[in-house]
């Protein structure tokens, strides 16, 4: 399988028919259901072609749903996924889970909650990846030519800690009910983790916050990439202990996130990297309204938070984009 | 041995349609060059470069421009220097 071009470069399950009939059994959908035109080559894919590349992932049954749901996110011309995969930025789609399903099939929210070790969040990002290989045929070194990549090339995907946050989680506040079952793509690199191991007010740790975020992608960027930022327990028990709920939370951290432009001009400081002459004179917010997505995920001890620097914004680049996951 | 395991095919099955490039003009006298921008910064640096050596060697050049780098040229936008271009130089960026 690997010489036939199908790996991502993990070794894969072979997709027998036996595995393909047992993973269709994951959704309500008909095998021959056309999911999304699928990027590069705008190719028509199916739910049966999808359920073989999510076996070849290593998904279980019950996570066909959200592997469906996310094509369906990421192949919309607001996502873009086209670009993403062709930029030499080394970005992929960040899939974000909200909602019942995620606790349903054994998702990890919490204890390393970017990282390893759940079979889930490991591989239903992974299987997105597969289909717009295989399906799509974009594969590196052909329509893919990242100058780095990332981990969220391989398969990014995690699930909200709904349960220990007070406030709404990031579906709710994009418009869903807590009830639904929600993916969010998200076109965000590896995630950078921001250390505040000393701040005990909110009023100290949203400042700090702020300042790691004005670095994400660059310095010299405002308003033109979007970011999303996971907050950790630790961190968010700041802001829950002074009675901030999510919309005080971005009101306090936007009025830390506004950039004098004259500080980031082309040439300041001895840097061609900046921008034009004509921006001058500003004070700009880092992210454009709605640009800044925030979750709450993480294990129970760490004074640490995680940001996830995203790429071109809106219509010139991609879109946050959610659909429900219909089982 | 053990029994041969067959396997379902992951891909989309279907070959995308492969077009060969036209061949490269002997000379440019004469024809239209179009130099499309992909909309990065200073590609336009580039392509005014190209096209003063261009018109210098006789060849008639028309710009273009995508919308924006980060998605596929418009199918308009192919159509229209498929029919009015006889070559086509794309700038990429930065």
């Amino acid at each position: 399988m690997y010489d036939r071009g199908w790996s991502d470069g993990l070794p894969l399950v072979p997709p027998t028919k036996e595995r393909v009939l047992r993973m269709l059994e994951g959704t309500s959908r008909a095998g021959d259901e056309i999911v999304a035109l699928m990027p590069p080559n705008l190719v028509e894919c199916t739910v049966e072609k999808v359920a073989v590349n999510s076996v070849m992932a290593g998904c279980r049954p019950e996570y066909l749903p959200v592997v469906l749901a996310a094509l369906e996110a990421v192949c919309t011309d607001e996502f873009n996924m086209h670009g993403i995969l062709a930029t030499t930025m080394g970005v992929g789609p960040v899939l974000l889970v909200n909602g019942p399903i995620a606790t349903e099939i054994g998702m990890n929210s919490g204890v390393n909650v970017l990282g390893h070790g759940n079979r889930a969040n490991a591989t239903i990002g992974r299987a997105v990846q597969l289909v717009v290989r295989n399906v799509g045929g974009g594969a590196p070194g052909g329509v893919d030519r990242a100058t780095h990549g990332s981990m969220s090339k391989l398969g990014f995907c995690f699930a909200e800690d709904e349960e220990g946050s007070p406030w709404t989680t990031l579906a709710e506040d994009r418009g869903f009910d807590r009830s639904v079952d929600v993916v969010t793509a998200f076109c965000g690199e590896g995630p950078r983790i921001l250390v505040d191991q000393q701040s005990r007010s909110a009023e100290s740790l949203v400042r700090m916050l702020a300042e790691g975020l004005l670095a994400s992608v660059s310095p010299r960027t405002v308003m033109g990439m979007d970011g999303l930022l996971v907050l950790s327990p630790e961190h968010m028990a700041r802001f829950s202990d002074a009675g901030w709920d999510r919309p005080r939370f971005m009101e306090e951290l936007e009025k830390f996130l506004m950039v004098e432009t004259d500080g980031i001009l082309a040439g300041v400081g001895g840097i061609e990297e900046g921008l034009p002459p004509a921006l001058a004179g500003l004070t700009l917010p880092k992210f454009r309204p709605g640009g800044l997505l925030v979750v709450h995920a993480g294990g129970p001890a760490g004074l640490f938070s995680a940001i996830i620097g995203g790429w071109v914004n809106g219509q010139m680049g991609s879109e946050p984009t959610s659909r429900e996951i219909i089982r | 041995m053990t029994e041969p395991v067959t396997v379902l095919d992951p891909t989309s099955e279907a070959a995308p349609g492969q077009r060969s490039l036209n061949p490269r003009p002997a000379e440019l006298e004469g024809l239209t060059v179009g130099l499309l921008d992909i909309s990065k910064p200073k590609g336009a640096v580039f392509l005014d470069r190209l096209e003063e050596r261009l018109t210098t060697q006789g060849a008639m050049v028309r710009r273009y421009a995508k919308p924006t780098f980060t998605k596929p040229a418009p199918v308009d936008l192919r159509h229209e220097i498929a029919t009015q271009c006889d070559a086509v130089i794309e700038a990429l960026a930065d």
